[in-house]
This record gives structure tokens, sequence and C-alpha cells, in this order.
């Protein structure tokens, strides 16, 4: 058997074992639920076209021509007490003069257009961004990267100490390379993962074209389409760190401690990206540093602050800085994943010996 | 090419402590070898080093007379120590998934898994997470996952610790079919009895060295003093006044002694006949327990 059908073997095991887990589900949900709500909800809340009473036919079919519903009455006091009951919106008078607008407690903006001539309008910066969205927008990218990442990151630290816990990590590395093993946990973290963020994706922009709010869509998403590679790469550049945090602990008690570096390095993004959303300079800084780029990126394409080329020389140094950690989170791993007595330093791991020289015997 | 695992000069240290000294010793085919030694004295060192989760600071495992590579050892089968399933996992799937990823496929595996479960009777347990079994029943899983891919060599650290009388049985009997099929099985035990009654070929280790390694029957004899046993229907107190007789133990009508090299056995025993009827002569064999702390000393 070669390596890579050892890592097709692990990595679905691990799969197998996950997606049974409470935790990826539940999350799976709430993330899903999240997308959809935020995206849907504020439309429905908007709650759509005023309903009114109308007396005057000719002011009830201007109306209607506007797109509101319309219920027609006998005369303006019955229209008002329709008011009053809570039965519509608003109603418009006419009184034999000029048409009047009632409401209860808040002037129906929709049904005023109706009824008033509307100068043209030319706007100087079409793609400026609804400044609710501006911030929703980034705080979406950061919340969805902090948590996957840090859940699936979180999940491989944990089934590495799971294996040393139990010990039947010496059955597995009597069997396949040590490599293969880190690799497949490090396919089943990134599928899942990938699995989760596309469909929270899929369910966003789904949500947007429901609701429709024209531009939206074109301007969300292509900034969602780079979130998709920036957050593969950025996820597979800290899963072997992972592994490594897991390997150099013996119990799951332990893994806290040993772990939080890494946590700090998925944290500190997360809350300067939301903080500092509106600071170009700044974003402009994050989008480059491999660590914040994943969110800081797509958020400057959102806000349309970046060129087409940004995105892909801060995607390429990402990708450098993933060999690198990948490289330096696998001979951490294999420096301390058959070291079952106590905690062993990361600098020890590092240094470790003795996982060359069973390499070389294992050739 | 015989089928023999062979160790070959091991050393190996810990920091300043070195574990093994020059170990060198046979696991031949088709028969079972003890390994028996104090805790600590390098046991489950040796057999890390055979199965390349440690490596050797100097020396060679040999397998049919080649060093030992990856491939071979993905065809040995081992029980670790300390013992460890995924406990969530159910016996089955993880037995699978060892198979597979000792390289069978899912057919065999599947076959495979199912007759050992048969085997060790653990088929009502199969599809229970292995955290819900018995401590006894988790060791059989332990010993199926030592035994799913049908290995070439079967390293087993302590396969019986932990074992009922009845397991113990259950697992020999597998064990054995293995070695009739040519298999060379290595085990470690502190349990000297069940040792004793198992192992064709013994390996004693001490400090990191080895001490005694061969055939059960002529580690005995090498270590077999002339040592007998007398019972007699009075009291067997007087044996100790003959000449060239050296008394261990002694209880009413019942004898053990030791015989100088020029003493005769026949002299002792017509002295008996000579004082009243004798119920019992014969030589005492060394027990392995005994072998074992003259060695080990």
């Amino acid at each position: 058997m070669n390596t890579s059908s050892a890592i097709k073997l692990v990595a679905a095991r691990e799969l197998k074992v996950k997606i049974k887990d409470k935790t990826f589900l539940i999350s799976t949900i709430f993330f899903l639920l999240f997308a959809a709500a935020s995206t849907v909800l504020p439309a429905m809340l908007g709650g759509g076209a005023s309903s009114v009473a109308v007396a005057d036919s000719a002011a009830a079919s201007t109306l209607r021509d506007k797109g509101l519903e319309v219920t027609q009455f006998a005369d303006d006091a019955s229209a008002e007490q329709a008011v009053r009951d809570g039965d519509v919106d608003a109603a418009v008078v006419t009184g034999g003069g000029d048409p009047k607008v009632l409401a209860m407690d808040e002037a129906p903006s929709d049904v005023v257009d109706a009824l008033s001539a509307q100068p043209q309008v030319q706007l100087l910066n079409p793609d400026a961004v609804d400044p609710l969205l501006a911030y929703l927008v980034p705080f979406g990218f950061a919340i969805v990267f902090f948590f996957t990442s840090l859940t699936f990151g979180l999940q491989i630290a944990q089934s590495v100490v799971e294996e040393k816990q139990t010990r039947i990590v010496e059955i597995l590395v009597a069997s396949v390379p040590t490599r293969a093993l880190l690799a497949g946990k490090v396919v089943a973290g990134g599928v899942l993962a990938l699995t989760q963020i596309a469909l929270i994706a899929a369910v966003t922009i789904a949500g947007v074209q429901f609701t429709d709010n024209g531009g939206l869509l074109s301007l969300i998403g292509p900034s969602i389409g780079w979130f998709i590679p920036f957050f593969v790469v950025g996820f597979v550049m800290l899963a072997a760190l992972w592994a490594a945090a897991g390997a150099l602990v013996n119990r799951l008690e332990d893994l806290q401690g040993v772990s939080m570096p890494l946590q700090m390095v998925v944290m500190i993004p997360f809350f300067l990206v939301i903080f500092l959303s509106d600071n170009k300079p700044v974003m402009t800084l994050l989008s480059y540093i491999p660590f914040s780029a994943p969110t800081a990126m797509p958020v400057r394409l959102f806000t349309g602050d970046a060129a087409g080329w940004e995105p892909v020389l801060s995607l390429g140094i990402m990708v450098v800085a993933a060999f690198a950690l990948i490289a330096v989170g696998a001979r951490v791993y294999e420096g301390s994943l058959l070291r079952t007595n106590g905690k062993i330093s990361f600098g020890a791991a590092f240094r470790d010996k003795e996982s060359r020289r069973l390499a070389e015997i294992n050739n | 090419m015989t089928k023999v695992l062979h160790l070959e000069a091991i050393n190996r240290s810990f920091g300043d402590r070195q574990v093994l000294r020059d170990v060198t010793f046979d696991v031949t085919a088709g028969r079972m070898t003890g390994f028996v030694g104090a805790n600590g004295a390098g046991k489950t060192t040796s057999m890390r080093i055979i199965l390349g989760v440690l490596a050797p600071d100097s020396g060679q495992v040999s397998w049919q007379g080649s060093p030992l590579t990856r491939e071979d050892r993905r065809r040995f089968g081992y029980m670790p120590e300390e013992r460890g399933l995924y406990p969530k996992m159910t016996v089955r799937d993880q037995l699978v998934y060892l198979g597979r990823l000792h390289g069978m496929t899912l057919d065999g595996v599947r076959r495979k898994v199912d007759e050992l479960l048969e085997w060790l009777s653990l088929g009502e347990r199969g599809n229970d997470p292995v955290e819900n079994l018995s401590l006894g029943n988790q060791q059989r899983a332990q010993i199926a996952a030592a035994l799913v891919h049908d290995p070439d060599v079967l390293v087993l650290d302590e396969p019986f610790s932990g074992l009922d009388p009845m397991a113990v049985d259950t697992v020999v009997s597998v064990l054995r079919e293995h070695t009739h099929r040519g298999v060379p099985v290595l085990f470690s035990s502190h349990q000297l009895d069940v040792v004793e009654r198992l192992c064709d070929d013994l390996v004693i280790i001490a400090d990191g060295q080895i001490r005694a390694a061969g055939s059960r029957d002529s580690l005995r004899e090498a270590y077999a003093q002339r040592r007998f046993s007398l019972i007699v229907a009075g009291d067997a107190g007087w044996v100790r006044d003959l000449p060239g007789v050296a008394l261990v133990d002694l209880d009413g009508p019942r004898a053990v002694f030791d015989l100088a090299d020029d003493a005769d056995d026949q002299v002792v025993l017509r002295a008996a006949l000579e004082r009243g009827p004798v119920r019992s002569f014969g030589p005492v064999t060394p027990s392995l327990a005994e072998i074992f702390r003259e060695v080990a000393r």
C-alpha cells in the first residue's frame, strides 16, 4: 500500500467520525441559520409595501399603480377608522381638496412617495456601500473564518491527542508513515471546513437573491468567491500546526494551554478586522499578512478598495507561508508524536532526532 | 531462508541511562517465544524497536535474513504495552480500519473480522463502541487488532495481563493456531506460570542484557541442579546426615535436597528403604521462576 491510499483511509475515518459528531452538526446548522437570517430577515422585517385605505377612486388607482396594497372604502371617515383599528397602515383622504395621508405614529414613506412628484436622482458613486452592510460584511467574513478555523483546527488537535492518549498511535505508526497520518487529518479537516463554508456561501448568496436588493449580489458575490480560496489556504496553513499542538501533549486537558498561541493567531486578526474595518491603511496591511488576509482581503474587495491583482498577490504570499508553516508543523508533529512520557516543548520536538532516525530505518 | 526474526547487538539509551546492551536473540518460525524480565529490564523497549516505533542507537533487526523494512513491518502484528483503541469507534469499525491500514481489501478484512470476533467470543460485542466493553473484552479486541491482517510475525507486549483464566485459554489457542501456520510469536509476560505453560523458547532479560535464551527444555536442563525430592512414611530429617546431601527444605516426611556431584542418588534411596516405606522419590526440575531468579540475579 502506498502513502496516498494510507492518507485516503485516514481521512475517510476522520470524516466518518466527525460527520456523526454533534459539535460539527450543530455548528453547521447554526452558521446556516445565521447566514439565512442575516440576509433574509432585514427584508422581511422591513415589511414590504404599506396597506392603504382610500375612498377616492382616482387616488386608489394611482396608489395601486405604485404597488401599494389598496383597500377601497365608502368615505374618508371609514378609511380613517380603518387606520385607527389597525386594519391598514395608512389612509389617504381627499376631503374634496388635496390628498392627505393619515397614519398612526409613523409617516409611511412609500405612500408619501407615491403621491409626490420625485425629482431625478443621479448617484455619483453608485458603488458606495450601505453603511449597515459595510459593518455586517466584515463581521460576517471574520466570524465565519474565526469560528470555522478554530473549530476544525481544534478538532485536528483533539484527534491527535486522542490517538496519543489511547496509545493507538503506536499501532498506527507501525503500519503507516507518520506523514500519512498527518496529511489524512489535515485533508479531512480541510474538506469539512470547506464544505461548511461553501454551504454558508451558498445560503448567503441564495438569501441575497431571494430578497434581491438588485446590485447587492454583484457587490458581495466576488468577495465571497475570493473568500473560499483564501479560507482554504488559510486553514491548511495552520492545520499542521494544530496537529503539532495536539502531538505535544498526552492528555486532552493539556491541549488548551499548548494551543493558546495558535488560538491567538486566529483570534487577533478577527478583532482587528472587525474593529478596524474602516481604517484603510491598516486593512491594506492586514490583507497581506497571511493570518489576517483570509478576512481582510475579501472585505477590501467588498468595499471596492482592492485592485484586481491584489488578492492574487496576497494569496501567493499565503501559499508561500503555508508551505513554511506546514513544514514546521509536520516536523514538530513527527518529533513529538511517539513521546508519550509527559509534555514536550515545541523547541524540543522541532529539534528531535529520534523521528529522523526512525524515518531512516523505515525507508 | 528460514523465517527467523533476529535481533543483533541492539543498544539503546535514554539520556544517560542505557536501557539495552547488545541485545541479541532470535524468534523462530512456528514457536512461541516467551520474553521474561523484571519491570524496566528492557522488554518493551526491545519490542518497540522491533516494530519501528523506536530507533536503536546501534544494532539491527532482521527478518528472514535481511534488514527489516517498513513493508515487512506492515505484515507484523503488534500489541503495545499500553493498550488503546479509539474509545468511541465500534470494535468492528476499528478492526476494519486497522486491517485496511495494513493493506487489506475491504471484503477481505470484513470476512477476517467476523472470523476473529467469533474466535475471541466477541461476536455480540462487535457493534459496540470500545469504551462500552468490559476490560477483559477490550483486551480481546486489542488482541484482535494485532491479528486482523494475518500477520507474518506477532509481537505481543503482556498479552495476558488483565485476562481471566478462560480468556487466557482462548487467546492461547488463537496464538497456537498462528504458530502452527509457521508464524513466529514473541510475547512478554509477568506471569511466569503462564509463560512456562506456553512458551517453546525463552528469552530472559535483566538490566538491558540478555541473560539466557534458548528452548525452554534446554534451559531447564542447563539450570537443573542435582535436586531431588523424597517422601517417606516417618520423619525424613535423617537425610541431612548422609554424605553429599545438602538439605534444601524439610517438612516432616518430605525432604528436598541437592546432591554433590560425586554422590549417588540411589544410595539415598536405599537408605530410605532401609528405614521404612518410600512414598515418592525423584529429581526436581527447576521451575521457570527458579531459573529466572537464578539468571536475573
